[in-house]
Formats: C-alpha cells, structure tokens, sequence
C-alpha cells in the first residue's frame, strides 16, 4: 500500500545497490531528516533539552555499541567505561584549551586507544568469558577514575564543562547542543549504514558467524576483532564527549557505572542486534519507557487512590529494563527493529499476502 | 610485619571467600549441566535473602522453620526460571542467554527491593556477635558458620556427582544428544541444575543477609562469585573451593594492606583484576576444561 515496490525495477546495479530502494523509504527518511531539523522551532525548548536530546545522543551510544554486538558479534558489558574514558578526556583536552573540534576526535582516540584493550580480551576468549572479561574491565575503570584525583578532580568532585565553540559558533543554548548532537549522530548513522556495505562489514559479519571459520577463509579476527572494537570504541568516546559537553555539562563517575552499559545493552536487544533504525527505537524506549511508567503509575494511584510505595516508584526502571530484555529476547529477539520490518513487509506487498518474501 | 594481623586477615579472608563460592557454586553448577551461564546468581542470591526475611521477620515463623522453607523455595524458583524461560532458549547464540540472565538479575533487582521495600533488613540467625578468639587471633562467627556451611555445600555437591543422578548431569554435560539417545531426561537434569543452584542461592543469601542485612547489595556478590567461577573453571566444583580460598584472601589482604597506600576501595577490584588475569594467562581456569572448537 505505501511501499510501493510495484513497477520499480532496477536496471542498473548503482540503483539495485541504493540504501533505499523504495521511493517510499527515500520520502520517509527524508520526511524525518526535515522533522529532525525543524524539531527545535516546533517542540517546546523543554521537551527538545530533556527528551530529543538525550534521545540523540544515546542513540548514538546505542550505534556504537551495536556496530559491535551486532556486527561483529562480541559481546561488551562495559560501554560505559568506555564513554566515560572519552568524557573526562575530552573534558581535560577542552579545559587545557584545546578547540572543540580537535577535541571530539581526540576523545574518540583516546576511548578507542584504551578500547583495544578491551578488545585484547576478546582475542583470548569468547562469548561468555568475553562478557564477564568486560564486565570487569568496566570496574576497573570506574576504580581509576575514581582513584585518581587528576582525571576524577578527587573524591565526589564534579568537573564542570568549559563553554565551547564548534567551526565558529558558539554553542550556548539547548537548541545549539542540539544540532551538535544531530550533526554527530547524522555522521555515526551514515557511516553505521553503510559500514555493512564495506569489505569491513563483511569481514565483521564473517568474524560474527564463527570466527575460526573466518579465520580459515582468510578474514584476519585478530585483525578484525581489534578494528570492531577500536571503531566502537572510538563511537562511544565522541559519544561521551557529547555527554558531557551536550547534555550533562558536567561529568561525574556516576554517570557512566554499569547502570549505564546496562541500559545501552538493554537498548541494543530492545531495539534490535545489528540494526540501525533498532538503535533509534531502542534508545528511545529505554529512555521513555521509565517516564512513561512513571506517568501511569502516578495516573493510577490518583485514579484509583492506590497508594503506590515510593519503593515501587523507585525501582520501577530497573523492573521496566529487565522485563524489556527478558521480554523481547523471549517473544522478539531481533527486538523492535524486526517489528517494524514485519509490518514494512505486509505492506510492500499489500493485498497480494502470498507475495511476502 | 604483624604475623597476628596477618593470620587474621588471611583466616576471615577465607572464610569470607568459601561464602562466596556459596554463589559461585550456582553458576558453575548450571554451567556444569547445560553450558548456559546463569548472571542471575546474584540476585537469587538476594531473593534468597528477602524470602528468608519474609517468612522469619513478617510472617513470624521462627528461623528454623524459615530456612528450610526458603530453601524450598528457592529450589522451585530455580525449576520454574528454567522451565519458563531458559528452555525457550534452546539452539539460540549464546549472547542472547547471557543477556536474557542478565536481564532476568536487573529483574529481580528491581522487582524485588521494590516490592519488600528497599531499606535493609536485618536477619537474625542466632549466632553470637561477639568475636571467636583463636590465640591473639580474632574471628567473626557469622563468617565461620558461613565458611562451615560452604564446605558442607560444596563437598554435598562434589559427592552428588559421584551419585547416579549426578553421573548422569555428567553425562548431560558432555553430550546432551548422546545423553538423549541412552534414555536421560535431558530437560529435567538441567532444570534439577537451576533447582540445585537456587538452593546455593538460598544458602548464600541467608548467610550474606545475616552477616550485612539484606537489602540489593546482596546482587553484587555475582562479580566475585564470577572471578571465583572464572578462576576455578566454569565446570568444575572443586575449582570453586579452591578459587573461593584465594579469592577471599587476596580480597583480605588487598584490603588490609593497599587500601591505606591508594585510599580505599581495593577490595572491589580484585575480583576484576583475577577474572582479567585469568582469562588472558589461562582462560579455562584452574581446574576447568579446555573447550576445543571444530568448524
């Protein structure tokens, strides 16, 4: 019905080759670009600062965790270390005067330089051992940042961000962080959806299926193991320098616990292993969801004059979490990405049923 | 250096480290029968503690009644997690198990502070606060009885797989279709593996509950029931008593003497240090088995 695929036919490989094939997907990607672009004249400066924002920013997180899990099959507990590497970099690198632009990529740098490190466990081991390997690592990080007063500024410090410029604009308001947000994330989502189209995507793919088997049709895992982690690691830097400079304007240790990685993973399988569109919708579920609760849980105590515990009230996001990755690993293990695709499919060829692929 | 501070250290050290291979005993219990790593441990491990909590404290059973029940329990939870939701995963990758265990301990992490309330509990079993002295040596009791039970569990369990039902969950380990083919119930093995672990659960979370209150942090001991696991071999009991010792008292000691050089802390890291350390020197642990690929 909307997906018109009837009477497209492509007759040359660079049009069979488009990342959208349909014209209906080239107007709906272009419809939410324009929306996207045109959100902070429309949406109240509030809603833009407390939800499209952070929605950007950790759909971005939520790409660069996929690209990994998804891409190339290994398994990382501890993003959020690696965020937080790239925030108090890059809030460092920006007090000691370095300009915005450099400094974004060099917290890209640094969070893939240590990254690797990570990724060393991911020669040795697998699966499991890789999850556990990780999750210790995020520990450790936390321990050093913690424990060193000149990254973590001492104990229970805060490190305020300095005012920055990115190519020449000040970026000040909610509305300039924004587009800086959008701008990075416009970036990672490009290069996310076409890195599958690239001999590195392949590789990847080949290391995720059975990496010895890989091995043995000579894609290097050493090789390509250490890149998966290395450019996911640099995504989540960028990331935690957007974190900081965009949304928190400061960086705590706090931020970036286990709680953290918990929630890009639960936005991963929510939103579905290795897509692109999931990240979007998994991020925003992760980051709705515990409002939306607490909206009906509110609602309902007023309705029916329950009286909720604020027990209740404060557990209910972890609850939401963990019902949301058992719940969709269990009933939709390609998560929300696979739900929309079912329902694209339907209608791409609506009403012929017998034509779905 | 003070040899009775020392002694001290490295006595409650291990006794502490036997109660947490109270919760690695879990894991590499369902580890051992069906190769799924169970992350829930941890928050069994809590649940364990609430549920004796409940029936001693708000339901006015007295603590001998109590711990058997919560036992029960928890032996039937651990059947019922893998009945409704681990077999479901049958054939699926492997990440996908971890995450669902995972989520499975956010759960209950949150589902169960919220709903017995997240203030911590305390759990009186009757043992003395008062400390053991052994010579100059100072022992607190709640960690002897801890480390006691521990070593009744894990020698338990090292005889059961001597026993029939326990050559058979070896069996099951090494080749579920074989196994299939000779006439084992392949299913109720593995789901008696998550019962056997729910009852190591029990056991630590009334133990860890009686020594710190029962509140969420219990869920944390899954990192160093990990390193314990890790460091011993993912499927192997014995490894569990022996990783516990070290663990415990590397923790101890780090505690004792590095946290007054860097401030604080250390006692955490060390669990993150050796399941590092072990996984680049010797992935498989100390007593664990090889796992060797073929294409």
């Amino acid at each position: 019905m909307f997906y018109r695929a009837a009477g497209i036919r492509h007759t040359r490989y660079e049009s069979d080759r488009r990342l959208w094939r349909l014209p209906f997907d080239r107007w709906l990607v272009g419809a939410v670009v324009l929306l996207l672009l045109i959100a902070p004249f429309v949406v109240n400066s509030l809603y833009l600062g407390t939800y499209m924002l952070p929605w950007l920013v950790w759909a971005t997180a939520t790409l660069g965790l996929n690209l990994l899990m998804g891409g190339a099959g290994q398994v990382h507990l501890g993003y959020g270390a690696v965020m937080a590497i790239g925030a108090y970099g890059s809030v460092h690198l920006a007090r000691a005067g370095l300009p915005f632009e450099l400094v974004l990529l060099a917290a890209g740098f640094l969070s893939a330089t240590i990254g690797v490190v990570f990724g060393a466990a991911a020669l040795r081991v697998k699966g499991l051992y890789l999850a556990i390997s990780t999750l210790a690592m995020q520990y450790l990080v936390d321990f050093v940042i913690v424990h060193v007063p000149a990254i973590s500024g001492g104990t229970q410090a805060t490190l305020q961000v300095p005012k920055i410029t990115f190519f020449g604009m000040r970026v000040v308001s909610d509305v300039d962080n924004y587009y800086l947000a959008l701008f990075v994330c416009a970036l990672v989502t490009l290069f996310m959806l076409n890195v599958r189209r690239t001999s590195l995507g392949r590789a990847l793919a080949a290391v995720r299926e059975k990496d010895y088997a890989a091995e043995i049709i000579g894609v290097s895992t050493f090789r390509y193991k250490l890149l998966a982690f290395w450019v996911s690691s640099f995504i989540g830097g960028v990331v935690g320098c957007l974190f900081a400079f965009c949304y928190y304007k400061a960086v705590t240790p706090e931020q970036f616990h286990l709680e953290l990685s918990i929630q890009l993973l639960a936005a991963v399988i929510v939103g579905g292993l290795g897509s692109v569109l999931g990240s979007f919708f998994g991020a925003a579920l992760i980051l709705l969801a515990p409002v939306i609760l607490n909206n009906v849980i509110g609602a309902a105590s007023r309705a029916f004059s329950l009286n909720v515990s604020a027990d209740i009230a404060a557990h209910a996001p972890l609850m939401l979490y963990g019902a949301l990755i058992v719940g969709f690993l269990l009933f939709e293990p390609l998560g929300l990405a696979k739900i929309y695709n079912n329902v694209r499919n339907y209608f791409v060829v609506w009403p012929f049923r017998h034509a779905r692929k | 250096m003070d040899f009775n501070y020392f002694g001290e250290l490295t006595i409650n050290g291990a006794l502490v480290g036997l109660m947490y291979a109270l919760v690695a005993l879990g894991i590499v219990l369902v580890y051992k029968a069906s190769r799924y790593a169970n992350l829930a441990q941890g928050a069994f491990a809590m649940v364990g503690g609430y549920t004796c909590v409940f029936f001693s404290a708000s339901a006015g059973l007295p603590i001998w009644l109590a711990i058997p029940l919560t036992v029960l329990l928890l032996y039937g939870a651990g059947v019922l997690v893998e009945r409704l939701v681990l077999r479901r995963m049958i054939g699926q990758p492997i990440i996908m198990v971890i995450m669902l265990t995972l989520g499975l301990e956010i759960l209950l992490r949150g589902l169960v502070p919220g709903l017995f309330g997240s203030a911590v509990k305390r759990l009186d079993l009757g043992i003395a606060q008062a400390p053991l002295f052994l010579g100059e040596i100072l022992i607190n009791r709640g960690f002897l009885m801890g480390g006691i039970v521990a070593l009744v569990l894990i020698a338990a369990a090292i005889l059961f797989f001597n026993s029939r039902l326990g050559v058979t969950m070896r069996a099951v380990s090494d080749d579920q279709i074989a196994s299939w083919s000779v006439g084992i119930r392949v299913e109720r093995v593995i789901a008696m593996a998550w019962g056997m672990a729910g009852i190591a659960a029990a056991a630590a979370g009334i133990l860890w509950g009686s020594v710190q209150g029962v509140d969420w942090t219990l869920s944390l001991l899954l990192l160093k029931a990990l390193a314990i696991a890790i460091l011993g071999g993912l499927d192997s009991v014995p490894g569990v008593l022996v990783a516990g010792l070290i663990i415990g008292i590397c923790e101890a000691l780090a505690a004792g003497y590095l946290d007054k050089l860097v401030g604080g802390g250390t006692r955490d890291v060390v669990a993150s240090v050796i399941i590092l350390a072990t996984v680049l020197i010797r992935p498989h642990g100390l007593f664990g088995r090889e796992h060797i690929e073929r294409v």
